[in-house]
């Protein structure tokens, strides 16, 4: 017996097995796909040359060196208007990053807040965060901006009423309808830059001797000495009411500085829940973060160089002279009202976030770390946050990027950010749109793509490992 | 053994105690309170602040929008002379008569008056054409019209008694008794297909009806604004987005590397830049890139680049749907024999978009709240409207009313999607209970 053929019967090439042969299909539709994008870009692109030839119009980007004639009130770098456009813009993309930063810290910390208080067994608590949270997830961003931006406008005092013996009474920190005025740290000679060494080198030193001691307990199992928690609670406090001089603010600034860095996420929520409130669990967590050590290495030494060089930073407070106040660091209405919006609006979204991320965990995770013997602190840390994280991390983090994208609206009430510089002014003031609008959406793509690759990455790190 | 038993039933009381009614503190109202309001002392001093906030808040707001408002004066002067006539010196209440005047422009924005009735009747007929989408029956249909119906019966009477002209004998009071009478005769399930044919056709007749055209004058588009304008953004975006959506996921999903590039390079582009810059894109750009001498208008535009917006984020919320899926579902469908595209529709999609109804509604309540961007690129949406009301010498000054009103309508509009969707999370899992 022999086998005449082997395999299915080869039949000759047809035509029409480029869409009906398995083989051939997924190249033919796959290169037809493609014929067909690239014939569409041809075409836009061709219409866009013959368009900009009609006009009499070029593309290029030597506008940005000319000069931008328009004065931009909110800066963070210096900046007037005989500046080129390219300079506006830097400023504009500065702007966009200072709310952006801010809005996010502060939508953070209402979020953490909202999310765990609608977990409250407090009846009336509960409701009231479920409000804030439908209320400002339900009604456009927009309209909460235009809102915001009103009530700062109408109801917060002007200049003129801190005017006279009659006036009001003007505090270190100045609220009032055309913007928040707080007290800007000075620089008084060059011995204040080795104070800021100094604290660098602590916020440096506290990572560093963090890590060593993770390292030795994992090495001993010996844990190193920590505070008692009133009294680790009291310095924290203690800076913050210091707030309004030089040493509080350089000791906030250290505090601060490193739990936003080591953990903005439950840091702030959980010492202000903890402070105000006094919630157990929530108490645990913020203790484990500050060791007795932690504070010596990063308070003690600046205080003593702050001291020892003369107290070379001092603070410079906002003065009314004339119609307006004079000094110290001028936050513009339009920017405590973008921030403001985008903190509320923002805090909403990561409220439910937040919520369901604490509700992932089941009960019986807590039941077991309680039975394998964990203190409620080390159950925080150890068990729960882990697997809350997991699931709270990536959405909040895309909720940055939203507030990001959102901090765009700027230009609804007059924050000059990238889109109202380089989006705004400079496109009608030289009309060269399609560059303008290509830089600007160059500028958000980056911004979005840094921010997703970092979601990536840590994606990537929480993943679970299954088997 | 059982001396040792005898010997302790010494200790045990023969009878058993009547048992006693739960201390009152831990039941009924007071119960409620100790358990809900003040188990601890931050429990307790949480309600306090919380009390204390509302007592803040709650009866000078009622004061301001109720008790001392003013629903009917020519301009702010005159709204504040009324209430200082009523209710003293430096009293202040809410100028509510700026909505009862500026209503009609709120709804259609510059739309003729006497065409009014067309946006009214597509406006019936869009929920004639959901309701078949969104519920088994169409007895929400039913309901709903008789509700509009009987208002506006009120509305006639109150006109009548007060002199005012109201005509209740409109175009839009006989399209209602219509599909009400259609739907209550034929608004069983069995009847569904037909109504679905209706929805079909919907987009060619909401066409014709706001723009015009064969038997209608036409109506250009610039003259569009107020909640009609949203309603036309929102409702084409929402529409096109979700099949333009699925195709993306399904390319972004697809084993075809070229297909899979284009749809990544897409998605990823659109969801990297704001909507804002899309809209620019539509105003000053979009004609660049559109052959000479083509002009279409502002409305077109802004429709493409809204729809394009919403696509993408539909896509990534689908293909997560389609990535929760078990692979066995592919291989089935591919073991039985189905081409890609039945297996997709009949087995693949059907699961895939009931796992992402949640995001697919928070898409669609976010497109809906992100029409109100337009209103930066000159377009007079209620958000757009708000400048040229109070940049009118009658209105000068008046600022939360508007506010106020423009909120509680898209929250109205926004909330009742959210409250829908939750509803149809109930039904879908309810069929997963066997």
């Amino acid at each position: 017996m022999s086998v005449a053929a082997s395999g299915p019967p080869q039949a000759a090439f047809r035509i029409d097995m480029l869409w009906t042969d398995e083989r051939y299909r997924s190249l033919f539709i796959q290169v037809i796909a493609m014929m067909a994008i690239m014939l569409g870009f041809a075409w836009l692109v061709n219409n866009a040359i013959q368009n900009l030839e009609d006009l009499g119009q070029d593309f290029n980007f030597s506008f940005l060196w000319q000069p931008a004639n328009y004065d931009i009130n909110q800066r963070l770098i210096e900046y007037n208007s005989r500046d080129t456009n390219a300079r506006a813009a830097v400023v504009g993309i500065l702007n966009t990053l200072l709310v952006a930063a801010m809005g996010c810290i502060t939508a953070t910390v209402l979020g953490v807040i909202a999310g765990v208080l609608r977990l409250s067994k407090n009846w009336i608590v509960a409701r009231l965060m479920t409000v804030y949270v439908e209320g400002f997830r339900n009604v456009p961003l927009l309209i909460w901006i235009l809102f915001i931006m009103a009530i700062v406008n109408e109801s917060l005092p002007s200049p003129r009423d801190f005017r006279g013996e009659d006036g009001l009474e003007a505090g270190a920190i100045v609220l009032t309808n055309r913007g928040f005025y707080v007290p800007a740290p000075v620089l008084e000679n060059a011995l204040a830059y080795v104070v800021i060494a100094v604290a660098i080198l602590s916020i440096v030193g506290v990572f560093v001797l963090r890590a060593w001691s993770r390292n030795y307990q994992a090495r001993t199992g010996e844990l190193l000495p920590e505070f008692s928690t009133p009294l680790t609670f009291a310095i924290a406090t203690m800076a913050g009411i210091a707030g309004g001089t030089v040493l509080g603010l350089i000791l906030f600034g250290l505090l601060a500085t490193v739990f936003v860095i080591s953990s903005p996420l439950i840091f702030w929520p959980t010492l202000f829940i903890s402070l105000v409130l006094g919630i157990g669990t929530a108490r645990w967590a913020a203790t484990s973060m500050l060791s007795a050590l932690t504070i010596v290495v990063l308070i003690v030494p600046t205080v003593i160089v702050y001291f020892a060089l003369g107290s070379p930073i001092a603070l410079e407070y906002p003065e009314l002279r004339g119609f307006n106040f004079r000094g110290g660091v001028w936050m513009r209405d339009s920017l405590i009202a973008l921030w403001l919006a985008l903190s509320l609006y923002t805090g909403a979204f990561i409220a439910e976030i937040v919520r369901a991320g604490i509700q992932s965990v089941s009960h019986g995770q807590t039941e077991a770390a309680y039975a394998l013997g964990l203190r409620p602190n080390r159950t925080m840390n150890l068990i729960i946050l882990p697997q809350a994280l997991r699931v709270i991390v990536p959405p909040l983090i895309s909720q940055y990027l939203n507030l990001t994208k959102n901090s765009s609206l700027a230009i609804a009430i007059g924050y000059m950010d990238a889109t109202g510089t380089l989006g705004g002014i400079t496109l009608n003031q030289t009309g060269r749109a399609m560059e303008c609008i290509l830089l600007l959406m160059a500028f958000y793509l980056i911004v979005s793509l840094t921010i997703s690759s970092a979601m990536n990455w840590y994606n990537s790190r929480v993943k679970l490992v299954e088997r | 053994m059982s001396g040792t038993h005898a010997h302790s039933t010494l200790y045990v009381a023969p009878e058993q105690l009547e048992a006693q009614p739960a201390p009152p503190s831990t039941t009924g109202f007071l119960g409620w309170l100790r358990e809900n309001l003040f188990s601890s002392f931050s429990n307790a001093l949480m309600t306090i602040l919380s009390i204390g906030f509302l007592i803040w808040l709650i009866p000078g707001l009622f004061d301001w929008a109720v008790l001392k408002s003013v629903w009917n004066a020519s301009s702010l002067t005159e709204c504040r002379e009324i209430i200082r006539a009523a209710h003293g010196e430096g009293a202040s209440g809410a100028c509510w008569a700026v909505i009862n005047e500026r209503f009609d422009q709120m709804i259609y924005g510059f739309y003729p008056e006497e065409l009014r009735w067309r946006p009214n009747v597509a406006f019936i007929l869009l929920f004639a054409a959901i309701v078949p989408v969104l519920f088994k029956t169409m007895r929400a249909l039913f309901i709903g019209l008789g509700v509009l119906l009987v208002a506006k019966a009120l509305f006639a009477v109150y006109s009548a008694l007060t002199g005012q002209a109201f005509d209740i004998l409109s175009p839009t009071t006989f399209v209602a008794i219509v599909l009400m009478a259609l739907a209550h005769f034929f608004g069983g399930e069995e009847h569904k297909k037909r109504w679905l044919i209706l929805t079909g056709f919907y987009p060619i007749i909401a066409y014709f009806l706001l723009w015009g055209g064969v038997f209608f004058e036409p109506v250009e588009s610039r003259r569009f604004g107020g909640f009609l304008l949203t309603m036309v953004i929102g409702v084409t975006g929402i529409a096109a987005s979700l099949p333009l959506g699925i195709l993306l996921a399904l390319g972004r999903q697809s084993n075809l590397p070229v297909l899979q590039s284009i749809c990544i390079l897409f998605i990823e582009f659109i969801r990297g830049v704001p909507l804002i810059t899309l809209l620019f894109v539509a105003s000053v750009l979009l004609n660049y890139f559109l052959p000479p001498g083509t002009n279409f208008d502002l409305i077109l535009r802004v429709l493409i680049m809204v729809t394009l917006f919403a696509s993408a984020y539909m896509a990534e919320v689908i293909r997560g749907g389609l990535a929760a899926l078990p692979r066995g579902q592919y291989e089935a469908a591919n073991s039985l024999g189905l081409t890609y595209w039945q297996g997709m529709r009949l087995i693949i999609l059907p699961q895939a978009l009931k796992i992402s109804i949640p995001g697919i509604v928070n898409t669609f309540i976010g497109l809906f709240k992100d029409t109100t961007l337009v209103a930066i690129i000159a377009l007079f949406d209620p958000v757009g409207l708000l400048n040229p009301i109070r940049a009118d010498s009658d209105w000068n000054g008046i600022i939360w009313e508007l506010y106020g009103f423009v909120a509680v309508m898209f929250f109205i509009f926004c909330w009742g999607m959210s409250q829908y969707s939750q509803f149809l999370e109930t039904r879908l899992r309810a069929s997963d209970r066997r």
